[in-house]
């Protein structure tokens, strides 16, 4: 099996990627529409591989509050994943979820919470596409969320690029209800996990 | 007043007073300012790794605390800073998410400042103030005319080391 090369990756592995991409936040999408009980809908995801320079500015600034939730996966696939939502986008949908708007401007305990399990369904509706797009085994960890700079929460995903390549591969979605709402997924497999997943689908390395 | 450098994460670039230098957002990364007070020339690196020599890829030298001290202090004594005067502050180095899985990783933001302050002390460059460490994001601002370094954090008051 042939070793993945971020930094020098071809056409043809990025489409697959955008791809999967594609799916696991088209199923994202439908588990959180579900879960918020109206229709969501969802832009195009774009997948971008960025130079860490350039993270800050693809996420609208490294200052902006967002939610990050993140989570370890293990089994064929071993890595990481992250969703992240601007901090708005995150108050909107827990008060879609409770039913309550909250006045404060800060996340309260129960609403942290409650975004928790809101990353936690999202991610698993990825993952769970991502498993059975590639037939793999994908196991999460329970996920852990952090309410920071959107430079501060991303410098975690980007540590873990960086142990391998120069650039981090990213997928942004948008989703919209009554507002738009910008999400965005990191999916950090490690370089064993990339070359698994392209040759599950019979891509040849 | 001067202008503002922006540095971005991998990066590092030199300032002279009366511009200021600055780097958004840093989570596990370290940020490492110096500054020959004399001179009034400084610079700052963002760093994200402890170390090249344990990387097979280690080309790009801002990403490590090792190689990317070394190139900051290369920089600012090219631009005119005594070497000898150097001195350094430090910021970063937080543990974003608390999952114990992983936990290399996890651990990275302390082993980067552990790393940091080796490279600083084999280098003999004192550091005068630190804020490392903790749960939380740091947006840092280093004006070389003062040497003071000022920090700013979600819900917190924005505050000076």
């Amino acid at each position: 099996m042939g070793e993945i090369n971020l930094d020098s990756m071809s056409n043809e592995y990025f489409d697959v990627l955008r791809e999967l991409g594609n799916i696991g936040a088209g199923n994202a999408t439908t588990a959180l529409a579900q879960m918020i009980q109206c229709k969501i809908d969802m832009s195009v995801p774009q997948v971008q591989l960025l130079e860490f320079k350039e993270l800050g500015e693809a996420m609208g600034g490294e200052e902006v509050v967002m939610a990050g939730i993140y989570l370890a996966i293990d089994g064929d696939i071993k890595g990481s994943i992250m969703f992240l939502l601007e901090k708005k986008a995150a108050k909107h949908l827990v008060a879609k979820l409770m039913g309550m708007e909250s006045e404060s401007e800060d996340l309260s305990e129960m609403e942290l919470s409650a975004l928790q399990e809101v990353g936690n369904i999202i991610t698993g509706a990825y993952l769970n596409s991502l498993s059975s797009i590639t037939n793999l085994t994908i196991y999460p960890s329970v996920p852990d969320l952090t309410v920071d700079m959107a430079g501060a929460i991303l410098s975690v995903p980007a540590i873990e690029f960086a142990a391998l390549g120069d650039r981090m591969l990213m997928i942004q979605t948008q989703f919209f209800d009554e507002m738009v709402l910008d999400g965005y997924f990191v999916l950090i497999p490690d370089l064993d996990s990339y070359s698994k997943m392209l040759s599950a689908l019979g891509i040849s390395m | 007043m001067g202008v503002e450098i922006k540095v971005g994460m991998a990066d590092l670039n030199v300032c002279v007073s009366p511009d200021r230098i600055c780097t958004l957002g840093l989570g596990s990364c370290v940020g490492i300012a110096v500054r020959d007070p004399v001179t009034k020339i400084g610079g700052l690196a963002h760093i994200m790794l402890p170390d090249s020599t344990t990387i097979r890829n280690n080309s790009n030298i801002p990403k490590f605390a090792d190689t990317g001290i070394e190139e900051l202090v290369k920089q600012v004594t090219r631009r005119g800073a005594s070497r000898a005067r150097l001195v350094a502050k430090i910021a970063g180095g937080a543990q974003m998410f608390g999952f114990s899985s992983n936990s290399e990783m996890v651990r990275v933001g302390e082993r980067n400042v552990q790393a940091t302050k080796k490279k600083l002390a084999q280098m003999r460059i004192p550091i005068l103030a630190e804020d490392t460490g903790k749960n939380f994001g740091r947006t840092v601002i280093f004006y070389p005319e003062t040497g003071d370094f000022v920090i700013r954090a979600v819900g917190k008051q924005e505050y000076k080391i």
